[in-house]
This record gives C-alpha cells, structure tokens and sequence, in this order.
C-alpha cells in the first residue's frame, strides 16, 4: 500500500499540498465535482486515495457530491469535497443540512472571481459571506483561509481536525492563487488526528443528540453499530424526533450557533506582526496578505508603525483578537478582494475604536506589495 | 369470553412520537402499505435490523424513515439516493433502502436517480407513486398522468409523464420492478429482490392518495382507487402484445429488469492494493 504521509519536503501546488493535507489527516473518503480552480484536488486524490484503501467519488454534480459525503461520513467515514464559485453555491442546502446533523467534513473552496461563472480561471474573495451565510436560517461554520501551499496542507489537517471537535462543517477557504501556487511543502513524520466522538456508553443508555454541557457537542454513533441513530434534517430534540416546539427548536439553534461563536477565542489562527507601537494595523488573509506582509515590512523599513495582521481563521470571526490586535492604534486598512466584506467584519468588532479603510481590489489581478504600501502612506 | 390481543406484526419496528399519532398520513393513505411491505421484506429475509439503514427525503414518503425505530437518515427533498449512496459506499455491510415520492424521485431527485441507476450502485429505491405532491397539498409531478387534475393543473394536465420504470432501466438498474398497494405479495418479493440484488434496484409502488390526487380527480377514498389500480393493472408479459392505445389509461406491472453487472462500490474496491482491506475505519 502506498503511504498516507509523505513525510518530507516537497515543491507542491496548493490544491495538491491539499490533497495530501487530506490524506495526512485521515480521508478516507473523497467526493466532488469538476470545477475550476480546484479540480487539481479531485485529480490527485482519484489516484491517491484508492492507493491508500480510500474511495474517491466524481459527483454528478456538487449536490451529489456533497450528499455523498454526509452520507460517508454517517457511514463511518472522514470525508471531504472541494469546489468554488458556481460549486459553493450549489452545495449550501447540504451545508445547512450538516449543520443540523452536526456531520464533521471539510469544504475546500478555492475562491474564483464572480459573480456566477465570472472569471473562472481568475482569483477572488468574494465567497468570505457565502460559506458564513449561504444556507436558509440560522447555524454557524468553521472557515480558515491559508496563504501558502505550506497551509493549504497544514490547515485541511487543521480543518478535519476542527470539524471533529466541534462536530460543524469546516471550510477551507483558499482562493485561485493559493491553490494554483507552486511552494515548498514540508510534511511532518507525525500528524496528530482528532478522534470521533464515538458513544462512551452502550446504546441502551445513548440519547442520541444530548450535548455535553461542556462542549455543547453531542456523541456520535455511525451506522451499523447497534445505536439506532436517528439523523434528522427536521428541528429535533435531544431523542432526534421531529419537533415544532419553540423551546425544542430554539435550543437545537442556540446550541448550533453557540458551540461554534461561543468559542471563537480558542479557533482563532492569526498571524501578527509589529503590533506593539503600531499607529496602523493592516488586516488581510489567503493571497492578499502576502502582499500585504511584504508592504508592511517595507514600511517599517521607511520607519511608518505600521502593524499587521493576517486571519486565519475567518469564521467564526475573532472579534475580540482584532480588537486586541488593533489595541491603541487609530487606524486600520483592511485589504481584500471583494466590494468590502471582511471589512464589514473589522469595523462591527471594533465599533468605532479605530478608522477603518478599505483597500478593495475586484479580482482577477491580485493587490501588489506596492498598491498596498501607497494605499496605506496615504492613510497614515 | 376473554379478549384476544393481536399486536400488528411490524409494530416492532414502529418508532412512536416521529409526528402524528400513529402517524401523519392521511386515512386511505397507501404510504403506510409502503411501510409494511419494506418491513415485511426485511423480516422474511431475517435481516439485521441493526443492519439496514433507511433513508427519506421531503414528502409525505420522505417521512417513512422517520417510523423506523433503528438508523435512519431524514436528508433533503429529492437527495436520498446521494446520501444512500455515500453511506453505501462507507460501509458495504449495510442495506440501504431508499423511499421516496415521486416528485422527489424523479423531478427534484431525477438526477440522482439516473446517476444511481447508471453506477449500479447497490442501494434499494422505493418510490411510493401516488401522481403529486400530497405533502404540499396536491400539485402536479413528472408522473401526473395527461389531463390529471391537480392543484397546479386545474384544468387538467398537459405535460407528457415518465414511465419511471423504464426510464431506471435504461439507465442501467439491475432490479427493476413496479406494482401496486393492491399487490401486497407481490410488492414484498419485489422489495425481497431489490434488497438481495446486488446493485441499484428499483421499486415503483403505485398508491392512492384519497386526499388530494383521488378528490381532485373524482377517484372516491381509498379502497375504491386501489380497486381502480387493480383494474388498470396489466402484467409486462401481457402489456408486450398491446398497443400503444390499448395501453392508454393502463399500469404495466411486473419487473422490468431483473440482471446482473458489476457494483459501484465493488468497481472502486478493486483499485484498492491488493490483499489490504483499507482503512476505512
């Protein structure tokens, strides 16, 4: 059998360091549907997972595929899909039902340039409320944004891993750049894989969507094992039986949003820089803080304070680390590309502490370290 | 004279407060018939019930599921068959048997049908037709017959319909049959076969529903359209020798395919290296 892990160093694309994040991270079962600019992911593992004992599935399309992989993971699978622009949109229905079924999986979205079919071979930012808000009603996701090939491999490890924790769909949000980016990848001998959260009791004595009062998140039993696991799309109490009473459903949904946002502190990844004495703090993630890192920094060199940081995680949004990191400085320029999303963000979570500019850039053309660093000379 | 207690056979498998008391289907209903059959089906195969997972959509079919008191998934309107066939796919050992409506099968769902049909993925397909939506009150789907009244077609309808059976077939089903909530026996060997073939099978059960299709239409309540279906019925053999007028107004009933190809999950198992089971735990 080949290896999962193919520890050592590595000249990757993003989406292969992906594919290889994945396997590192325990898949065992792939499902998803052509789509530029993240079928380099279906690629790989269509040769890679069946080498390793796993299943790689090419959906019909996204709702296919994304069913598919609920289903799996039900079934006793770790499971993952990957898609953009047209494809996100197409599989939010099942987002919002792995939400209700607290069903663990990753979503790699490679953001492309929209809306609609857009500029599919071109990058953007545009999906920062579509993976956040995209399905009906009320229920809350994990989202982290990588920068590099090195973190697309890193991050769908750490994506898998959030997923099985919080029991919540994990996104990773990456964008054409990153994904079609060619790096150094190191893989690591050892990668540490949050377990399931099996049943700790026999299933006479299992309610099947009775949460731990620490961690919100309830025990889950697969298919086939004796538990009689009922897994419903309909509002539900703790015995998994449809209901339509306020108090039933208000908790279920309190408890879907609460076990994820009351928890923002500890899924908050970020990277700082200069923060300190910063007058000036720059907020940008995926590819744009690449550039912004390198404008920061040359900045500094000409003496500005300016400090920056970069979100890793997106959702749920780390108010209070970029409250914190903002800290005495007077003002923050948000980099992104999109119309100003993220930025919507920055400015509820500092309410006012700071003045907010967006730098936005529509797609397509990324921000140059040079755009950034005038756009922030002219704030200061 | 002591009081003699008979409880219904498939009650064990019933799972009380899923909605409604015993249940959410209207009087006449043919969807509780469905019910019967599939457990009927599993106990004279002497399946592990710990063993067979049943997965339902939206609809009043959709809600099938949700009475059976072992592993159940309740997923979205027209997706079961995605679903049954990820949980298939993870663990072979399991049966997993599908119902769905008609609308949810072969409008919404159509594509997850014939998807499902063409990768002979081993999964069991009920489809509980009863020609509309009952669940939202009575409109047409991809099976009202020509001229049917319903409450979207007041007129009558106008769009040509799908023969389901033949349209999984051509797909590539490898079990394919239909009858009726008035074929009681024959519907419970038919899902007995779907559930022992080994690939995508297909079950059409033509039902009544009194409330909407049967009252739209001026059909009378339950028992009087299943004695309708009765007389509309006329087997594949028969149906061969008759003519597309003759046909008019009739409901082939049979199996249409009945074969043997290699499975989905087995064709992606056998890329698996050699002598490892995989390590799909």
């Amino acid at each position: 059998m080949e290896k999962r892990l193919l520890t050592g160093i590595h000249l990757w694309q993003g989406n292969e360091a992906c594919a290889e994040g994945a396997l590192a991270a325990g898949l065992t079962l792939f499902a998803g549907y052509p789509i530029t600019p993240a079928t380099e992911i279906s690629e790989r593992l269509s040769a890679r997972l069946p080498a390793v004992g796993g299943t790689f599935v090419q959906g019909a399309d996204e709702l296919d595929s994304l069913t598919i992989v609920i289903g799996a993971v039900w079934g006793g699978a770790r499971a993952m899909t990957a898609t953009s622009g047209n494809g996100i949109c197409l599989m939010q229905e099942n987002i919002g039902y792995a939400c209700i079924t607290e069903t663990p999986m990753v979503v790699v979205d490679c953001q492309r340039a929209g809306p609609a079919t857009g500029a599919a071979t071109k990058t953007m930012q545009g999906d920062f409320y579509t993976v956040r808000y995209g399905s009906n009603a009320d229920y809350a996701i994990i989202a982290l944004a990588p920068s590099s090939p090195q973190e697309m491999f890193d991050l769908t490890i750490e994506a898998f891993n959030l997923s099985e924790q919080y029991r919540v769909p994990t996104f990773v949000m990456a964008d054409e750049a990153i994904a079609h980016m060619r790096e150094r990848v190191v893989v690591p001998e050892h990668v540490e894989a949050f377990p399931r959260r099996k049943p700790t009791v026999p299933p006479d004595q299992f309610v099947p969507w009775r949460a731990d009062p620490e961690t919100m998140v309830p025990e889950m039993a697969h298919f086939g094992e004796g538990y009689r696991m009922p897994v419903p799309g309909l509002t539900h109490g703790e015995d998994g039986r449809p209901s339509a009473s306020y108090q039933v459903h208000s908790a279920m949904v309190r408890r879907l949003v609460d076990k994820v946002e009351s928890r923002a502190d500890q899924i908050a990844r970020y990277e700082a820089l200069f923060l300190d004495d910063a007058e000036i703090v720059v907020i940008a993630y995926g590819s744009v803080a690449r550039s912004a890192e390198r404008a920061v920094r040359d900045l500094r060199d000409e003496g500005v304070k300016v400090g920056f940081l970069r979100l890793i995680t997106l959702w749920p949004f780390p108010d209070a680390l970029v409250r914190h990191a903002v800290g005495k400085a007077r003002k923050v320029v948000v980099a992104e590309m999109s119309v100003g999303k993220l930025v919507r963000e920055v400015e509820r979570a500092l309410a006012g502490a700071a003045v907010v500019k967006l730098f936005p850039k529509l797609g397509i053309s990324l921000h140059t370290p040079r755009e950034i660093l005038s756009f922030v000379r002219e704030v200061a | 004279m002591e009081a003699v207690q008979v409880k219904h056979p498939a009650l064990k498998y019933y799972q009380p407060g899923s909605g409604g008391d015993p249940t959410l289907w209207c009087s006449g209903c043919g969807i509780g018939q469905v019910w019967h059959f599939t457990v009927r089906a599993m106990e004279e195969l002497e399946l592990d019930p710990d063993k067979v997972v049943w997965v339902g959509g939206s609809g009043c079919t959709g809600r099938m599921c949700t009475y059976w008191n072992h592993d159940l998934m309740h997923t979205l309107h027209g997706r079961p068959l995605g679903f049954a066939t990820g949980i298939k796919l993870a663990n072979p050992e399991l049966t997993v048997i599908c119902h769905m409506g008609d609308g949810e099968t072969s409008a919404i769902g159509g594509n997850h049908l014939i998807q499902s049909a063409r990768r002979n993925v081993d999964v069991v397909a009920i489809c509980n037709n009863n020609f509309n939506y009952g669940m939202t009150g009575g409109q047409f789907s991809p099976t009202t017959p020509l001229g049917g009244i319903t409450k979207t077609s007041p007129s009558g309808h106008r769009e040509g319909s799908f023969d389901l059976c033949e349209l999984v077939k051509a797909a590539g089903a490898t079990y394919v049959a239909r009858w009726t909530t008035t074929h009681p026996r024959q519907s419970i060997n038919a899902i007995k076969k779907a559930i022992q073939n080994k690939g995508f099978s297909f079950v059409e059960i033509v039902s009544q529903c009194p409330t909407h299709y049967g009252r739209n239409n001026r059909l009378g309540d339950g028992p009087a359209m299943m004695k309708l279906q009765k007389e509309m019925s006329v087997r594949v053999g028969q149906a061969a020798d008759m003519s597309r007028e003759e046909l008019q107004d009739k409901l082939v009933i049979g199996e249409f395919a009945n074969t043997q190809r290699p499975e989905y999950g087995e064709i992606l198992r056998s890329f698996w290296p050699e002598g490892e089971e995989g390590d799909n735990a």
